[in-house]
């Protein structure tokens, strides 16, 4: 691929489609996860962040080496990793004397930090100590959020967002109903969040709707609120524009009334009616030698139409 | 008692109901609030710490996390649902809860000229068949591509027209005309993407950079010198100004055909360069290259010694042993370490600067 001036011009087929892939879209596809640790890591943090690696399994890379960087002061190692592996969520583990077992979740704009949490691990249980059948990778969760701190709190709702960014899995139009197997429920209480994994049985109640019993498989995390990063929120709001031609175009002239019905509306040009051809009444056709009124209408020679 | 036991009925009907819904059912102040499309529920209730520490922490958490979850099973088994190769979805809603985009929409791409010039005049976009009846092998092909109809390239006979010269090379010419072709619409694509990226562009010499080096500047100087009328020839040159060297062709032929005895002289030269015994060394010009190159192995390797410090030593004294032996076996005649070649050659001796 040759540069110009930061314009790269792909040379090959399989260039272009892979540049394609990563340009803007109008509709955008799953966001990729990148996961890595920082200058000193213990064992908690490994372990946790090859736990959240296997939950979202294809859209994360895990990177074994270790980034000397302090993602609060300087941000632009991430940006440039971001930028290199097109991946716009990110995962920060590291651990120090004051701030142990650490965790940045944040997400990128446009390849620029937006939003950065770090959350401190205080207990921790991985999938490996959970002695229970997991299911396959890459199932969406269904994510529930308790506390009424997640909606009061300015730097809650952030959190909320993204951690729904996060865990989330594809846009799906639909789901198959068996397999909604996968259940995230984050707790805030006084201060801290409680993150658990369950699995839910679909148990046989008397009606349709089946009754939920669930069983805990999967890492489970105390988390701590430490230091936040929040954009600003002309850059918030910037991120979240959507492109005019994703808002569904609305229809014009129609209406619908109290019931449902929907009445359309139909403009028309002036009509000439005296020139209108309605159905013929063969009693009311002029007789050869018929005194012609002036109103009545002239009969042409019909042109069937 | 028709009416007492239709009451009654109905009262055990309800309550066969409530019971039927007791299993799934959820008692909880406030409603959630759900995004179905997202599979999203969020509970505003407040969690009474007390029954958090009374309890087991883990217990607690999961008979909340059942009622949440319950409550959402509910809300999506409302979906209409839809049988697909055997299996029951749920068509899930659009999703309520805005998040962040990942990169900003995409600009709407710039028209081209074309594109311009037909909207203008109103021109519309004509779909071609993909397949082409080819009269010559009688089947449909493809309108270009391998294999294409009509195929120009093949022909093995080209009539030449009564205007053109009949010495003029008709196959040369054709694949002339089509490296113009293809060379044009290489460079209006480009173009079209500069205007589209707003990139500027040359007209013919120089990009706009911070620092042009010094060949760049030359080389715009004689290109803005030779775009005249007269290809620069009547352009008046600077007082110090030196001719271009190396402008145009980089190597000279002589023609195939052309001055007889020139060529004969050279040949005979060469011959007598040949038979005769002598090497053929240009003596002063040598001993300038040698001790030049003398001179600068010296200097870098002062150079090394100075920024690698004593360990550096043994490489250089090695260096400078092995580039000695390389030139050693090359001398034959003449003075030992002298840069001559193996057998007399009609180039001179010595680099070209």
């Amino acid at each position: 691929m040759t540069q110009l001036d930061g314009i790269v011009k792909p040379k090959t087929r399989r260039s272009k489609r892979f540049l394609e892939s990563r340009a803007p879209k109008l509709i955008e596809d799953v966001k990729n996860t990148m996961i890595m640790k920082g200058g000193n890591a213990s064992q908690t943090v490994t372990t946790a962040l090859k736990d959240i690696y296997s939950l979202r399994k294809p859209n994360a890379v895990l990177y074994k080496k270790k980034n000397i960087t302090r993602p609060f002061e300087d941000s632009t190692s991430l940006e440039f990793f971001s930028k290199k592996s097109d991946c716009s969520l990110f995962l920060f583990g590291s651990h120090n004397k004051k701030r142990p077992h650490n965790f940045i979740f944040g997400r990128m704009f446009d390849f620029h930090v937006l939003d950065m949490f770090e959350l401190g691990i205080e207990k921790f249980i991985s999938l490996s100590q959970i002695k229970t059948s997991k299911f396959p990778e890459g199932t969406k969760p269904m994510l529930i959020f308790a506390g009424e701190v997640f909606d009061t709190d300015n730097e809650y709702k952030r959190l909320k967002s993204l951690l729904i960014d996060f865990f989330r899995g594809p846009t799906v139009p639909a789901v198959r109903l068996a397999g909604l197997e996968h259940v995230l429920h984050f707790t805030a209480l006084e201060g801290k969040i409680y993150m658990r994994s369950y699995r839910c049985l679909l148990k046989k109640s008397g009606c349709r709707t089946p009754r939920i019993e669930l069983e805990e498989i999967g890492p489970s995390f105390d988390f701590v609120m430490r230091r936040t990063h929040l954009a600003s929120d002309d850059l918030y709001k910037l991120a979240h524009r959507q492109p005019k031609a994703l808002k569904p175009k609305k229809k014009k002239n129609i209406s619908h009334d109290v019931f449902g019905t929907s009445f359309g509306r139909v403009h028309m040009q002036k009509q000439d009616l005296s020139k209108l051809k309605t159905r013929k009444m063969k009693g009311l056709r002029k007789r050869k030698g018929e005194v012609v009124n002036e109103d009545q209408v002239p009969k042409v020679a019909k042109v069937e139409s | 008692m028709a009416a007492c036991s239709v009451e009654e009925l109905l009262a055990k009907a309800e309550q066969e109901e409530a019971e039927k819904l007791k299993s799934i059912s959820v008692q909880k102040e406030l409603d959630l609030e759900f995004d179905v499309g997202n599979l999203l529920a969020c509970d505003k209730n407040r969690i009474e710490s007390r029954d958090f520490r009374e309890k087991k922490r883990d217990d607690f958490l999961r008979a909340l996390a059942r009622d949440n979850t319950q409550l959402l099973i509910n809300e999506i088994w409302k979906l209409p649902t839809e049988r697909v190769e055997e299996v029951i979805v749920a068509k899930l809603p659009e999703q309520t809860t805005r998040l962040p985009r990942e990169k900003p929409p995409p600009k709407p791409k710039a028209p081209t000229k074309w594109e311009q010039f037909a909207k203008l005049k109103g021109i519309q976009k004509k779909k071609k068949t993909n397949l082409v009846w080819d009269e010559t092998a009688k089947e449909w092909r493809r309108r270009w591509g391998y294999k294409r109809a009509n195929d120009d390239t093949k022909d093995w006979l080209i009539e030449v027209p009564e205007t053109a010269d009949p010495n003029e090379d008709q196959f040369a010419k054709r694949n002339k005309a089509k490296k113009e072709r293809v060379a044009k619409n290489e460079l209006n694509r480009l173009r079209n993407i500069a205007r589209a990226q707003k990139v500027k562009t040359p007209g013919a010499g120089l990009l706009p950079k911070a620092q042009q080096s010094k060949d760049e500047l030359v080389k715009a100087m004689s290109v803005a010198k030779t775009s005249t009328a007269s290809v620069g020839r009547f352009q008046d040159r600077l007082p110090k100004e030196k001719p271009p060297k190396n402008s145009g062709k980089k190597r000279k032929f002589e023609p195939l055909i052309g001055d007889f005895s020139s060529e004969k002289q050279k040949q005979l030269e060469l011959l007598k360069t040949i038979g005769s015994k002598s090497p053929k060394l240009d003596i002063t010009k040598a001993v300038n290259t040698q001790m030049r190159e003398e001179d600068r192995e010296e200097a870098a390797a002062r150079r090394r010694k100075g920024a690698g410090g004593k360990g550096r030593k043994g490489n250089t004294a090695g260096r400078g042993k092995g580039k000695g032996k390389g030139k050693g076996p090359k001398g034959k005649g003449g003075k030992p370490l002298l840069f001559v070649p193996a057998q007399p050659c009609h180039r001179k001796v010595g680099r070209r600067r």
